[in-house]
C-alpha cells in the first residue's frame, strides 16, 4: 500500500507493503545508518525516532509510521558530529556497527535528560548492546560530552 | 626554528575511520552493495544427523521470481575447510558446499536464489525432502570410537598431520610433555585432580554474516564480504567451486564485529556459488538465528588437571587432557585445541619439573565449532587458573603469593612453551600492580555484609600468543604520493580493532610525519600485498613490523630517488622527515619534489613491499582480579569491581588498547555468568536469538579498570606484542573463584548461573 510519511524532514509517498517492518522500509529509503542486529527486539541498533520518541524500528510495521515523522541518523548528522566527537576520542566506536543506534539513544537521552546521572546513563541506554567496548569507554565519551556540555551552558 | 616531533606511539590517536562510524555513514557489505541483486537463503536441516534420500525441488522452482535452487547434486564432490588458516590447513577437508549426509541441525540442505527474499521464503517451504533419520553423535564423551561416524565418507582428508581419523570420529589428537610427570608427581606433597568444563560461547559480533558477489568486468567472481581472512576465502572458494584462483577477487569494506567468527568462511560459498552458477549478483544476510546456530563458536572443552605441588605452593607438574569438541565439522578444531595446554601451563614455569598435554577433538553432530579470541587459551586458562585457586585454597596460601612463587618470569626459557624464551615478561609487575589497585592484601577471601550477602574477591593470571610462530606472514607496500603522503596498503582486515589506524601510527612514527599523512587501504585480494589475514593476535606484531620494515625500505628508495636528482651517491643522502638531505646539510629535496620525480621520467618505483613472519610468538601477559557480591538468598551475582593489569609490550595507541582490554574483559564476563549453548535431546540448539542467549548489557558490567605495565618485546614493532585475545582470559576463572570464596562452592562448569551459585550453596550447607 502506498503510505505518505516524514523521513528527516523530507516528505515522502512510497509503497510498503502490509508487513514490511520499519527497519526495511528506512533502509530502502537509503537510510543506511538503520542497523539490524538480532530479529527479536533485544540489540537496540536499529533505534529511529518516530515523532522524537526512540523507537525500535525492526518492531514496528512501515504503515504505522504512515502520517508521522521520522528521524534516523542521517537527519542529525550535526549533533551525531558533535556527541560522536566524544566517543571517538575514547576510541570506543570500535566495529561502529552498533553505533547509530547507540547514538539515536543518547540523543533522545540528552533531550529527556540534559544532566543524567551514570545510573541513569546505564538504564537508558541499557537496550543498546554493544559486543565490542565493554560500555566503559561510551560511558567516558558520555561523561565529558556533558561536562563540555555543561561547561559551555556556564560560560554563556 | 625547528619542532621536535613528538612519538604517536603509545599515543590516544583517534581512529582513522571513527568519525564516519559514529555518524552512521554507509561501509558495511549491506550499505555499499546493490540491492536489485538475488537474493540467497539456505535451506538447513531440522536433523542433527540424516541422509537425504530424496530432495524435490520441482515445485520451489516455479515461484515466481525463482532463479535457481541447489541441491547436493549440484555442487563440486571435492571437500575443503571453511578454517581461515595458511596452507596446508590444520583442519581437515571434511565439507562439501552440500552434502547428502546432513550432519547437524541447521547444516546445508539447499540453496535458493530469487529476486527478492518474499519469493525464496516461499520457495524454501516448498522444497519437499525426505531424510532417512540416522542416529546423532552428541554425547562428546561417547564420540571417540563411537559406532556412529560423523564423517564415513572416503574422500574426508586430512593435509596434515595432526593425529586425525574420520573412521574414530577424531579430528586430532596429540601429546606433548616434558620431564618425568610420574616420578615428579610422586613426589609432591599433594596432587590435586579435577575436571573442568566449558561451553561453546558464541562471539555474537553485532554484524552478522554477510556476502555480496558478482562478475567483474573481467568475468572474475568479485566477493564482497565481511572477513577477516581475505587472502583464505579466496582459497576457500576456489576449493569449494572448483575453480581457479586466479577466478576469485575477495574484498572487505568494514566489518560489523569479528571476533574469530569471521575467520571461518562461514556466509561466503553460498552467494559466490549462486553468482558464479548464474553469472548474476548475489547477496546473502545470515540471520541472527543462523549466525546462533550455523555459524562457528567456541569449541566446547572438557578439561582434565592433575596438579602436583609441594605444601608450600612449589607447582612441581601439571598435566592436563583435552577434550574438545569440533561439532560436525573440524574448523579450528586440531590449532584451537593446542592453546588450551600451551597456553596455560607456562604461565606456571618457575618451578616446574614435568608436564604432559593430551587431547582428542572430535567430530559430534552439533553445530560446526571455529575462531573465538583467545581461541582454546580461554578454556584452558579456565581449567588451570581455578586448578591452582582450589590448590591455593587447599593449601591455605593466598592465591595471590601461590602464584607469585610460581609465574613464569623474564628471560626464563617454557619447555610448555615450545621451548621458547621469555624475552619480555612484566607479569610480576602486572600482579603487583592489580593488588594495589583492587587493595588485594587489605581484604578477606570473603566477607559476610550482613545485607543477605557475601562479599568475595577473586584473582586469575593469562598469557596468548602474538602471532603464530614461523607460519603466518604479514605484509605492508608503502608508496610516496604527490605532495609527499604516503599510502599504506596491508593485507590484514580492520575490523573494528582500529589495525588500520595503529598500523597508520607505526608508519607515521617511522617515517616522521603525521598519521594524518598516511591513508590506509586494505584488504583486496588482487592489489593487496600478502597477509595472513587479522587474527592469531598477529596484525601489530606481525603485520606492524612488516610495516616498519616497509618503511626502513621506502626510505632506502627515496634516497636512491634523491640521489639522481641531486647527482651524488645514494649512500650520502640521510631521510629528514620533509625530505632527503646530504649529511651535511648541504642540499636538500622535498618529499613532495621527490613525489613529483618520481612521476616524470623516472625508472625507480617509489613504493616498496616487505614481507615479515616471526619465528617466535611473544606472549602478552595479564592479571584479572575482580570483587562481586552473591546474595545468599538468589544465587545472584553482582559484580562490583574488576581490574586488570596487561603487559603487552608497547601498546601502540593507548586508547585502542584500553578499549581492547575493556570490551575482552566484557566478553569474559558473560561466557562466565551468562552466556549459554546447551542443545535438546535431538540435537537442536536452545539458545539461538539474543532472547536466550544472553550477552552483557551495560547494566550487568562492573567498573572495569584497566592498566598497562609495559614490557619491552625486541622483536616487534617499537616493542609491541599483542592484545586483541588475552583480554578475554580471566573473567571466568577468577570470577569462579571469588564464587567460591563468598559460597565454598568450586562451579568447574560454566556458565555460573545465579541457578547453579544457589543450588551449589544449598547442597553445601546440607
Amino acid at each position: 500500500m502506498q503510505i505518505v510519511l516524514w523521513i528527516n524532514e523530507k516528505k515522502v509517498n512510497a509503497e510498503a507493503a502490509p508487513d514490511m517492518l520499519l527497519i526495511d522500509f528506512l533502509r530502502a529509503q537509503g537510510c543506511s545508518s538503520v542497523k539490524r542486529g538480532c530479529e527479536s527486539a533485544n540489540c537496540g541498533l536499529c533505534t529511529v525516532f518516530v515523532d522524537e520518541k526512540p523507537v525500535l524500528s525492526c518492531a514496528m510495521l512501515a504503515v504505522r509510521a504512515a502520517g508521522h515523522r521520522v528521524v534516523t541518523l542521517e537527519g542529525l548528522q550535526e549533533e551525531a558530529e558533535g556527541f560522536g566527537a566524544y566517543i571517538a576520542d575514547q576510541g570506543a566506536e570500535q566495529c561502529g556497527f552498533c553505533n547509530p543506534g547507540f547514538m539515536m539513544n543518547a540523543i533522545a537521552m540528552f533531550r529527556e535528560n540534559p544532566d543524567p546521572t551514570e545510573e541513569e546513563i546505564k538504564e537508558y541506554l541499557a537496550g543498546n548492546l554493544c559486543r565490542c567496548s565493554g560500555y566503559e569507554g561510551q560511558m567516558r565519551g558520555i561523561l565529558s560530552y556533558l561536562a563540555y556540555k555543561k561547561e559551555k551552558g556556564a560560560a554563556k | 626554528m625547528e619542532e621536535k616531533r613528538t612519538s604517536v606511539i603509545n599515543q590516544p590517536v583517534r581512529k582513522k575511520d571513527a568519525m564516519s562510524l559514529v555518524c552512521g555513514k554507509p561501509g558495511y557489505v549491506d550499505d555499499g552493495t546493490p540491492s536489485d541483486c538475488l537474493a540467497v537463503k539456505v535451506l538447513r536441516s531440522p536433523h542433527a544427523h540424516a541422509w537425504i534420500e530424496d530432495i524435490n525441488t520441482d515445485i520451489a522452482c516455479k515461484v515466481p521470481g525463482i532463479e535457481a535452487v541447489y541441491t547436493y547434486k549440484d555442487v563440486p564432490q571435492k571437500r575443503f575447510t571453511l578454517a581461515g588458516q595458511t596452507y596446508p590447513e590444520a583442519s581437515p577437508y571434511d565439507r562439501l558446499i552440500l552434502d547428502r549426509r546432513v550432519r547437524f541441525v541447521g547444516d546445508g540442505v539447499a540453496i535458493v536464489a530469487g529476486e527478492n527474499e518474499k519469493a525464496v521464503d516461499k520457495a524454501l517451504k516448498l522444497i519437499k525432502v525426505t531424510y532417512q533419520v540416522l542416529e546423532p553423535v552428541l554425547d562428546i564423551h561417547q564420540a571417540k570410537d563411537a559406532d556412529v561416524l560423523v564423517h564415513p565418507e572416503e574422500n574426508w582428508k586430512a593435509l596434515c598431520d595432526v593425529g586425525a581419523d574420520n573412521q574414530r570420529n577424531l579430528c586430532a589428537s596429540g601429546l606433548d610433555e616434558d620431564g618425568n610427570l610420574e616420578e615428579v608427581m610422586d613426589s609432591c606433597d599433594i596432587v590435586l585432580e579435577h575436571t573442568y568444563h566449558t561451553k561453546a560461547n558464541q562471539q555474537a559480533m553485532m554484524e552478522t554474516f554477510r556476502t555480496y558477489t558478482c562478475i567483474d568486468p573481467y568475468g572474475r567472481l568479485h566477493v564482497i564480504s565481511s572477513t577477516q581472512i581475505v587472502f583464505h576465502v579466496r582459497r576457500i572458494l576456489a576449493n569449494a567451486l572448483d575453480i581457479p584462483k586466479s577466478m576469485i577477487r575477495v574484498t572487505k569494506p568494514r566489518i560489523g564485529g569479528g571476533f574469530g567468527a569471521k575467520q571461518s568462511c562461514i556466509s561466503e560459498m553460498y552467494p559466490a556459488f549462486v553468482t558464479w552458477k548464474t553469472k548474476k549478483a548475489a547477496k546473502m544476510i545470515f540471520s541472527r538465528k543462523e549466525t546462533q546456530t550455523a555459524g562457528s563458536p567456541r569449541h566446547e572443552m572438557e578439561m582434565h588437571v592433575r596438579l602436583g605441588a609441594m605444601k608450600d605452593g612449589t607447582i612441581r607438574a601439571i598435566d592436563l587432557y583435552t577434550l574438545s569438541n569440533t561439532g560436525a565439522y573440524g574448523e579450528h578444531g586440531p590449532t584451537t585445541v593446542g592453546l588450551s595446554g600451551h597456553k596455560s601451563i607456562p604461565l606456571y614455569n618457575s618451578n616446574l619439573e614435568a608436564f604432559r598435554f593430551r587431547y582428542d577433538v572430535v567430530y559430534t553432530n552439533m553445530q560446526a565449532a571455529g575462531a573465538y579470541r583467545g581461541y582454546g587459551a580461554t578454556q584452558g586458562l579456565f581449567a588451570v587458573e581455578s586448578m591452582v585457586n582450589e590448590l591455593a585454597s587447599k593449601l591455605g596460601i593466598d592465591p595471590v603469593a601461590i602464584r607469585e612463587k610460581n609465574i613464569v618470569r623474564e628471560g626464563q626459557k617454557a619447555a610448555a612453551y615450545y621451548n621458547e624464551q621469555m624475552n619480555a615478561c612484566a607479569l610480576d609487575r602486572c600482579i603487583t600492580k592489580a593488588k594495589e589497585m583492587i587493595k588485594w592484601d587489605e581484604k578477606p577471601l570473603a566477607q559476610d555484609m550482613g545485607n543477605g550477602k557475601i562479599r568475595a574477591k577473586g584473582v586469575a593470571l593469562a598469557m596468548q600468543g602474538s602471532g603464530i610462530s614461523g607460519m603466518d606472514v604479514g605484509s605492508a607496500t608503502i608508496k610516496l604520493n604527490d605532495d609527499g603522503f604516503y599510502a599504506l596498503s596491508i593485507g590484514a582486515a580492520d575490523m573494528g580493532t582500529g589495525c588500520d589506524t595503529i598500523l597508520a601510527q607505526i608508519a607515521a612514527e617511522c617515517l616522521e610525519c603525521s598519521v594524518d599523512d598516511i591513508v590506509v587501504y586494505g584488504a583486496d585480494s588482487d592489489s593487496s600485498p600478502y597477509d595472513s589475514g587479522s587474527y592469531a593476535s598477529s596484525t601489530t606484531y606481525v603485520t606492524g613490523k612488516a610495516v616498519e620494515k616497509a618503511c626502513v625500505e621506502l626510505k632506502k628508495r627515496m634516497c636512491r630517488i634523491a640521489a639522481k636528482m641531486m647527482q651524488c651517491d645514494e649512500e650520502e643522502l640521510v631521510f629528514d622527515s620533509d625530505g632527503i638531505r646530504t649529511a651535511d646539510c648541504s642540499q636538500k629535496v622535498t618529499l613532495g619534489e621527490i613525489a613529483a620525480k618520481s612521476m616524470n621520467g623516472n625508472t625507480e618505483a617509489s613504493q616498496v613491499t616487505v614481507t615479515h613472519s616471526s619465528p617466535i610468538s611473544p606472549p602478552p601477559f595479564m592479571a584479572g582480579m575482580v570483587e562481586l557480591e552473591v546474595d545468599k538468598e538468589t544465587g545472584a551475582v553482582e559484580l562490583l569491581d574488576y581490574v586488570a593489569v596487561v603487559d603487552c609490550g608497547t601498546p601502540i595507541n593507548s586508547n585502542l588498547a584500553k578499549v581492547q582490554t575493556e570490551g575482552g574483559l566484557a566478553q569474559g564476563i558473560g561466557m562466565a555468568l551468562y552466556e549459554d549453548v546447551t542443545y535438546s535431546a535431538k540435537g537442536k540448539i536452545l539458545e539461538d536469538s539474543f532472547m536466550q542467549y544472553k550477552i552483557p548489557t551495560r547494566l550487568d558490567v562492573c567498573r572495569l579498570r584497566v592498566e598497562f605495565e609495559n614490557s619491552y618485546e625486541e622483536s616487534g614493532p617499537f616493542g609491541a606484542k599483542s592484545i586483541g585475545e588475552i583480554v578475554i582470559n580471566t573473567p571466568s576463572p577468577a570470577i569462579a573463584h571469588a564464587i567460591y570464596n563468598a559460597t565454598g562452592v568450586w562451579h568447574r562448569e560454566l556458565p555460573i548461573t545465579p541457578e547453579k551459585v544457589l543450588m551449589g550453596m544449598l547442597s553445601h550447607e546440607n
